[in-house]
């Protein structure tokens, strides 16, 4: 049915093409745009209403989004598709992807070349430093469209910190101060105090670029293919001692790989987790308690902590059809029409207050901070304010993450979190494991892409 | 033999029997448990499930939950794909039935070129196809997704069939099977100058009908519960069949699941195949002693 | 063995064969060429650059710690499965060999979890022992046994065992019953006018007439708990906690299409496949040895 749906959108293109060269195409079949998300209900719903928008609002182009499965089938979806030749006009890629993505310079059009092709405009200067790190280039342009951004903060459940006799209104902003607010909650029955979604993306890449120690050599690996882990560092060790020894006192418990911890929280599993800002919208709708958002804890004692959380989510790459086939001028035409649509203040804000992901631009949320939407969310504007922490510039350390393979590399990390919490290892040993693992990822890339 | 031995054995044999019964009981009841708690499950509400207050017997929600299933799609609402249990059986009935008859199809006419005639590279032929046997889909499951994405066929319904019809199994119990057949039903057919295609029609095909409804079974069953090749060969929602689909509804242990649609979904899903067995349970006790798969 | 009367004609036969040829030269030839060139090359993902490393990738493969790893857990997930499945068909087969009331009746209810799909069977077991919702998961944190298959690699591993062997004892129960039922009474007879006790008789006269039974479903259920249950782990573990339950073709789907590592994906998949033939081999070996007897 795709194929169909594909070939006639090929020949409306040919067609188009061919005439378009000469006078309008407004009379023609719109342009047929296919765009692949990984947005599950009901965000992926509220997607397909921005693209609805946008078809409604112009009728040269039809933009068609179609729901591929979670993020990492998408990504492996589109590569198989590119393969076939078949590869979708836009794909949405999560963030760990962007290193891949961005070595197969013939399977994808980097977004500063999109538009400068086409003519179209798309205004970067104003957009949240910590977006447009991710998903730029080391000379700062961009490489691909940044759409659903979130980042990471905590959640508590405020009833159960009353009942262990804590301030239910001030979450404690250290880790020591979490440990204790945990032994207390533990005293006062409650039989997990906290927990953790994303255990890689929270305790390694959030904790290291919130304390300014770098993840991997070569900025992140910004600047190169030749990077290598640097997590077995003393401050990660501690950290890292310190959740195992949380686990085995009761303080804290492991809840899986990925999201998988994330309904703890609202089910009252627990009290206190540590989740994508993204997290909001359902725990909102299923906490029955009242519960509370405060940002990332830290050790103090690290001079130059709290700096800025990094992002997740995704970012829109253009595609090439496959290895041997490109694209029309109208085709890249209408991938950057749409881009560009999405970029709009309205929609982005839209989106933004809809969805509980980050604003786009720092005007953007200036925008939605004066129409009074915090006030009536409270604790909507952490994740930003968090990402603004420490003055708002990056630094190396905390401008992101860019390792191919980087997937696996967050499961490897997760395998060794598991074996340790299992009793198995102790910090030191998982993150040695880890980083000789994480590397071998790290060289088995950059030799498959040394010639891409 | 005297009474006192005599009573003895007749009370060993009461413990036996007794003993039978207790085994059998015990392992019908294990058996049994999971679909238990699944039925039942199913026809509670989410939160009752969510809360962990596992019920023993049947609650009021039963027809909702299904009809949800049914047609909406279990754990719509949250973190998992929706496609309706009404598509995703559709689906995985189409499968099975294709692979089915397809198998059986090319065996037995590959089993009959190799028993009825004589031409040269027969055995060649013969141990061609014999030797797939050794390797099942699962072990080549990569390159073989990769000749699917050169020929176009990912996300397709024949993409999902055609590679798993191809079956040393069924043609070796037909090849089996042919060469029990008498010699002098041959004779009889040419001597009636019937030719070779009206003889497999006339006689072949009608003394090998339990054979194929014997393997009819066994295959439907084997079609029905594919699992990595659907996974790997369809992105398509639309085409989700439903034992891939039951899987993904679990998402990644997740406790906000819907677990009472999701249950009601693991019911739908094992109901075909199960009751194939169920009902035609001669033929698939055959099917499968004699395919010794 | 050969028919004396056959058809003449080339052209015929040859058609007929032709579906059969076709779907293994494209699914079957083609693919393990396939693995065998992708398992000596290093590409990137998008297929955009490849580079002939010859056998680098298997160099690669059988010095990694992990996927000797899954070598080990594959061994011991197999075994387990096979003789936790044998064992319990055996004794339920006995026990329904014995002419008592109902046999049949309860025939019926041990063979139907045959048709449950493995990845079912899995969710079937997940809803007794997930720790939030699960009957005996719960129960066994009310009994303050610290119960998480998804944190704890033993209990993960019990789990994809116990929910494997479950549906493979109907198929283990099916061929033992059949083997029993064709022990010829009269040497029954003759054992039991020996004065031989029945455990005794069972142990010295009927277990040695069904080991080539037993022999044949070792391997068919050793196969079945290598390949047939990717269902299960996928389902229930995803191979986790920390790879305890990750087995080789499990590893071969995870390298292959999630981490986009083709070529060692393909190395994997070549050391299988010698793998599956080597078994094939030993078991055809057997049965020609039984056929000779």
């Amino acid at each position: 049915m795709l194929r169909r749906t594909l070939a006639k959108g090929a020949v409306a293109l040919t067609t188009a093409g061919v005439i378009g060269g000469r006078q309008a195409v407004a009379q023609q079949d719109p342009v047929e745009i296919q765009f692949w998300h990984g947005l599950t209900q009901p965000l992926g719903g509220m997607l397909e209403q921005v693209v609805a928008d946008f078809n409604a609002s112009q009728q040269r182009y039809r933009v068609n989004a179609t729901y591929r499965g979670g993020y990492g089938e998408t990504m492996v979806a589109a590569i198989a598709a590119f393969r076939a030749n078949n590869a979708p006009h836009i794909v949405q890629m999560f963030e760990v992807g962007t290193a891949t993505m961005m070595a197969a310079s013939r399977a994808t059009k980097p977004l500063w070349e999109l538009l400068q092709q086409t003519g179209v405009n798309i205004n970067f200067d104003d957009v949240l430093a910590g977006i447009r790190g991710y998903y730029s280039l080391p000379d700062g342009r961009m490489a691909s469209m940044p759409f659903n951004s979130s980042t990471s903060v905590s959640f508590y459940n405020k009833d159960m910190f009353r009942k262990a006799g804590l301030d239910a209104e001030k979450f404690p902003t250290t880790w020591p101060a979490v440990a204790e607010a945990a032994r207390k909650l533990k005293a006062a029955g409650i039989a997990n105090p906290m927990t953790t979604s994303w255990p890689t993306w929270l305790m390694v890449e959030q904790f290291s670029a919130i304390h300014d120690i770098p993840l991997a050599t070569k900025g992140n690996g910004f600047s190169g293919l030749d990077t290598e882990l640097t997590i077995n560092n003393p401050l990660m060790v501690r950290h890292m001692q310190n959740l195992i020894d949380w686990h085995k006192e009761g303080l804290f418990r492991y809840g899986g790989r990925d999201s998988a911890a994330d309904g703890m929280l609202s089910a009252g599993e627990c009290a206190m987790t540590f989740a994508s800002s993204g997290t909001r919208a359902r725990i909102k709708k299923e906490a029955r308690f009242e519960w509370g958002t405060a940002m990332l804890p830290y050790y103090d004692d690290v001079p130059k902590a709290p700096l800025n959380s990094i992002i997740g989510g995704a970012s829109l790459w253009s595609m090439n059809k496959g290895a041997s086939t490109g694209r029309s001028d109208a085709e890249w035409k209408g991938i950057a029409e749409f881009l560009a649509w999405l970029a709009k203040p309205d929609v982005a804000a839209k989106w933004h207050t809809d969805t509980g992901y980050l604003p786009l631009t720092r005007s953007g949320y200036e925008r939605v901070k004066a129409s009074g939407f915090y006030k009536e969310n409270v604790g909507a504007d952490i994740p930003i304010e968090q990402m603004l922490r420490g003055g708002g510039t990056l630094t190396e350390n905390s401008r992101g993450v860019r390792l191919g393979g980087f997937a696996e590399i967050r499961n490897i990390i997760q395998e060794e979190m598991e074996k340790a919490f299992q009793g198995q290892q102790d910090a030191k040993t998982l993150l040695e494991n880890a980083t000789r693992r994480g590397n071998v990822v790290l060289r088995n890339f950059e030799r498959a892409n040394r010639n891409g | 033999m005297t009474d006192p031995a005599l009573r003895a054995s007749r009370a060993r044999q009461r413990r036996s029997r007794w003993f039978a019964h207790g085994a059998l009981l015990l392992g019908v009841l294990i058996f049994a448990l999971p679909i238990w708690i699944t039925l039942v499950g199913s026809t509670h509400d989410v939160n009752t499930i969510g809360r962990g207050d596992v019920p023993l017997w049947f609650g009021a929600h039963g027809i909702e939950n299904y009809l949800a299933a049914w047609s909406r799609g279990s754990a719509a609402l949250r973190n998992t794909r929706a496609v309706p249990a009404g598509t995703m059986l559709w689906n995985s009935m189409v499968m099975a039935t294709l692979i089915a008859v397809g198998k059986i199809t090319i065996s037995i006419l590959s089993a009959y070129a190799v028993v009825f005639f004589a031409f040269p590279g027969r055995m060649l032929f013969f141990w061609m196809i014999f030797i797939t046997l050794m390797l099942p889909i699962e072990v080549r499951i990569i390159p073989t997704f990769q000749v699917m994405v050169d020929l176009h066929l990912t996300d397709s319904m024949a993409g999902l069939v055609i590679p798993v019809i191809a079956s040393a199994t069924a043609t070796l119990l037909f090849r089996q099977f042919f060469l029990t057949i008498p010699d002098e039903y041959v004779e009889a057919a040419k001597i009636d100058g019937a030719g070779p295609l009206r003889f497999f029609r006339d006689v072949v095909l009608p003394l090998s009908r339990t054979n194929i409804a014997a393997l009819f079974v066994i295959l439907f069953i084997y079609g029905w519960n594919q699992y990595l090749w659907p996974l790997l060969i369809i992105t398509d929602t639309s085409l989700e069949t439903i034992v891939v689909g039951l899987s993904k509804m679990i998402g990644r242990g997740d406790a906000q699941n819907e677990w009472n649609a999701i249950m009601a979904t693991a019911i739908l899903a094992l109901l075909p195949p199960v009751a194939v067995v169920v009902l035609m349970q001669r033929w698939f006790v055959k099917g499968l002693t004699e395919t010794e798969k | 063995m050969r028919k004396n009367v056959i058809f003449r004609g080339k052209l015929l036969p040859l058609l007929l064969l032709l579906p059969q040829l076709v779907i293994t030269g494209l699914f079957f030839f083609w693919p393990a060429g396939q693995a065998i060139w992708s398992s000596m090359l290093r590409e990137d993902a998008f297929g955009l650059s490849s580079n002939f490393v010859g056998l680098e990738n298997f160099t690669d493969v059988i010095l990694d710690p992990t996927w000797r790893a899954a070598a080990g857990t594959t061994a011991v997930f197999a075994f387990s499965v096979a003789i936790l499945a044998l064992s319990v068909a055996l004794l339920l087969a006995v026990q329904a060999d014995k002419a008592i009331r109902g046999s049949s009746l309860y025939k019926t209810l041990l063979i139907w979890p045959y048709a449950v799909a493995p990845a079912v069977a899995a969710v079937l077991w997940l809803f007794l022992f997930h720790p939030q919702i699960g009957l005996i998961g719960r129960a066994l944190s009310t009994a303050q046994i610290a119960w998480d298959y998804r944190l704890n690699g033993g209990q993960a591993m019990l789990l994809v065992i116990v929910a494997s062997a479950w549906k493979q004892v109907s198929y283990n129960f099916i061929f033992f019953l059949a083997g029993l039922q064709s022990i010829p009474k009269s040497v029954l007879e003759a054992a039991a006018i020996d004065g031989a006790r029945p455990v005794r008789r069972f142990w010295t006269v009927v277990f040695p007439l069904l080991s080539p039974t037993s022999f044949f479903l070792l391997t068919v259920n050793l196969v079945y708990a290598f390949f047939d249950t990717f269902g299960v782990i996928h389902a229930l573990t995803q191979g986790g906690p920390a790879k305890a339950t990750e087995t080789l073709i499990y590893k071969v789907y995870i390298d292959g299409v999630e981490n986009l590592n083709l070529g060692s994906s393909a190395a994997q998949s070549v050391i299988l496949m010698l793998i599956v033939i080597a078994m094939t081999v030993v078991q055809f070996r057997f049965i020609e040895r039984k056929v000779h007897y």
